[in-house]
């Protein structure tokens, strides 16, 4: 008989993918550098579930009783809020970072769906102003094709501190995605990388913030809606610092939101998830008596109407999505299986966006395979999207017994784990524990 | 211009900014009120911010943060210090600091003309898109960061990291430069860079003051496509 022999055996903390990285950078000597967030496994809003009704409280019947959807944004001091039929918006992305296909799609889908949608580093293309019925414009570090005429076009300004991906980090767009029209609108020769800048150039800190919306206000004769984007990091700290810097709207983006481009150190490890962030972000808005005076968009991992719905359970007004858009207008189809494993990847893998070739020709400003993605038939399945997730969303709200989805609260949800129910401040089912509270 | 007597006075002590700006935002291309003198301005922010017409607006007094910001078309003239970020992002037109100004003066600015009399602080012409910028002092630190396109001239010295991770911003120094940014190089001062100057030098009513005297940098262009071995510049 043979004698018994150890299976060979893989370490948990040097495990193949970590290998394979540490094999990589030798090789190399440079870090990875991807699109997308984070892959990691990170308590999110599946550790969360809805009670619905019971004998306490009763539901709205699913198709006839009415549920809102709709909802204000910028009704602090613009003079021109924005209305949407649904709180789902599209978040920030850039040309440049996008074909113009694809931001030509975003505008049509999220019109469709009544909603708004959002310009990205590298300004405003005519393209998607003239798609898009509501078009907030993105006031970033690196201002490329920053200008005033685009401002007074554009519906409202968000202004850029960070994102999830990537707080503290500015952007890189590489040089293989830099074509003649990307390169003029950022006044940059063609074919370098294009670094946007981690801070703004002339301003710094919160007093300086408020400054500077108040010139944006009054560039745009206070009409506009002033966003303050930021990455979830400090959120209770950030969201104060907002409201006490002007802003109309705060979006909250968790370290699930992507990137078009940054290091995978960064995007793994700084940052917290939307789970964690969202509570905090809440808390300062009441604190200040102004929840729901100052609307919180929040994004980073969205997906479906549950997720919807538990963001606006937990305090958000509305929330934004960016990837899963992206995935509607076809990113990381199966049916390009076959390129995408000429590319050495697979589909639902595909995160090399920085280099230009993808072959669903959104992430990219190689001219033929842009032209790939129809911008009305990618812009209908974008709005198709939209439409599930409003209706999910509705359909947990009435098993609620609300009649706004804005009427969902934190009293409705119970968490799965621990961790979810220390982070999002609710109970863990079955019990009243509520992990750490102490708010 | 019309004669100055003929300017629309705007007094702040009296008239709120808000109105001010209302008002000039209000103003056609072809307008006949084209003179416009702003009294007791108190070092308030966003003056002039967001014309876009051809008049000139004379601030009598010290401007705050943001004056003239994204201005398009008018002429803003200073008649005291601006604080940060004056002309910041300027598409067109002529702004004018008769005193010192803060940091960041001219920042992203696309187009137009900025001329300050005095001394400008740090960061002056960071992230600069094409705007010239005349300096009759000198410049604080870390000037013309990652500055893209346009000139930067200063009559005076220039404070340390000049034009780091620069693009192709032209910088004209007349006197000492502290030191250079990462990838900022001196660069031969040829015709065409003379020409250019003496137009500027000229715009910005710089008398006696010979193109010869400056000395030029620009990109040395070795960052412009991220390498490892240049890791360390960073």
């Amino acid at each position: 008989m043979e004698t018994p022999k150890t299976l060979p055996r893989f370490s948990a903390t040097f495990d193949p993918h970590t290998l394979a990285e540490i094999r990589r950078a030798a090789a190399t000597g440079i870090y990875d550098i991807r699109g997308g967030g984070t892959k990691r496994a990170l308590p999110h809003f599946d550790d969360l579930l809805f009670l619905g009704a019971s004998v306490s409280r009763y539901p709205l019947e699913g198709y006839r009783e009415k549920c809102a959807t709709d909802v204000w944004l910028g009704t602090r001091f613009a003079k021109k809020p924005i209305h949407l039929k649904t709180p789902i918006t599209i978040a920030g992305m850039s040309f440049g970072a996008l074909s113009a296909q694809a931001k030509e799609a975003l505008g049509r889908g999220a019109t469709i769906a009544g909603t708004s949608t959002t310009t990205g580093d590298g300004g405003m293309t005519p393209e998607e102003r003239g798609q898009s019925q509501t078009l907030v414009y993105q006031y970033l570090p690196s201002r490329y094709g920053m200008n005033p005429d685009d401002i007074r076009k554009a519906d409202a300004i968000e202004v850029v501190i960070g994102q999830g991906a990537k707080p503290g980090g500015g952007g890189m767009l590489l040089g293989q995605k830099i074509s003649d029209r990307v390169a003029a609108m950022r006044t940059l020769p063609m074919g370098i990388d294009q670094r946007s800048a981690c801070r703004h150039p002339d301003w710094t800190g919160p007093d300086d913030l408020e400054i500077k919306i108040e010139e944006l206000r009054e560039i745009t004769d206070w009409e506009k809606p002033i966003y303050v984007k930021v990455g979830a990091t400090r959120p209770y700290y950030d969201v104060a610092l907002a409201v006490k810097s002007g802003a109309d709207v705060v979006v909250l983006d968790g370290m699930q939101g992507g990137t078009a481009a940054t290091q995978d150190v960064f995007i793994e490890h700084v940052g917290i998830p939307i789970l964690a962030a969202i509570r905090p972000a809440v808390q300062a808005l009441q604190d200040l008596g102004m929840h729901r005076k100052v609307q919180l968009i929040v994004s980073g991992g969205i997906r479906n109407g549950a997720d919807v719905a538990k963001a606006l359970a937990l305090g958000a007004d509305a929330v934004a999505i960016g990837t899963a858009a992206l995935v509607a207008l076809g990113d990381n189809d199966p049916h390009l299986e076959a390129e995408y494993q000429a590319l050495g990847t697979t589909a639902g893998a595909y995160d090399d966006w920085h280099e230009g070739r993808d072959p669903a020709g959104i992430t990219t400003q190689d001219p033929v395979l842009a032209a790939r993605l129809d911008p009305v038939a990618a812009g209908r399945r974008l709005a198709n999207y939209l439409a599930v997730l409003t209706l999910e969303a509705q359909t947990i709200a009435r098993a609620c017994g609300k009649s706004h989805l804005h009427n969902l609260e934190p009293e409705d949800l119970v968490a799965l784990t621990l961790e979810a129910a220390a982070m999002a401040r609710v109970p863990l089912a079955g019990t009243d524990w509520i992990p750490g509270a102490r708010f | 211009m019309p004669a100055k007597e003929q300017a629309i006075m705007v007094d702040l002590a009296v008239t709120s900014k808000r109105d001010l700006n209302a008002a000039l935002h209000a103003l056609p291309t072809n307008t006949n009120e084209t003179h416009w003198r702003v009294a007791n301005p108190e070092g308030a922010h966003a003056l002039a911010a967001g014309v876009n017409a051809p008049v000139t607006i004379e601030i009598d007094g010290h401007a705050g943060y943001y004056c003239a910001g994204m201005n398009q078309l008018a002429t803003v003239i200073v008649n005291g210090n601006a604080g940060v970020g004056v002309a910041e992002n300027m598409m067109s037109g002529r702004v004018h600091v008769k005193g010192d100004a803060s940091q960041a003066a001219g920042a992203t600015a696309h187009g137009g003309l900025l001329v300050i009399d005095g001394n400008a602080s740090a960061r002056c012409g960071i992230s600069m898109k094409g705007v010239d910028i005349v300096v009759k002092g000198s410049i604080g630190p870390m000037s013309a960061f990652m500055a893209q396109a346009g000139n930067l001239v200063v009559l005076g010295d220039a404070g340390e990291a000049l034009g780091d991770s620069l693009y192709e911003t032209r910088i004209f120094v007349r006197g000492a430069v502290k030191s250079l940014g990462a990838d900022c190089i001196e660069k031969d001062l040829r015709p065409e860079h003379v020409e250019i100057l003496s137009q500027l030098l000229t715009d910005a009513g710089v008398e006696g003051v010979s193109p010869s005297e400056f000395r030029r940098y620009g990109s040395a262009r070795g960052l412009y496509n991220f390498h490892v071995d240049n890791a360390s510049a960073y």
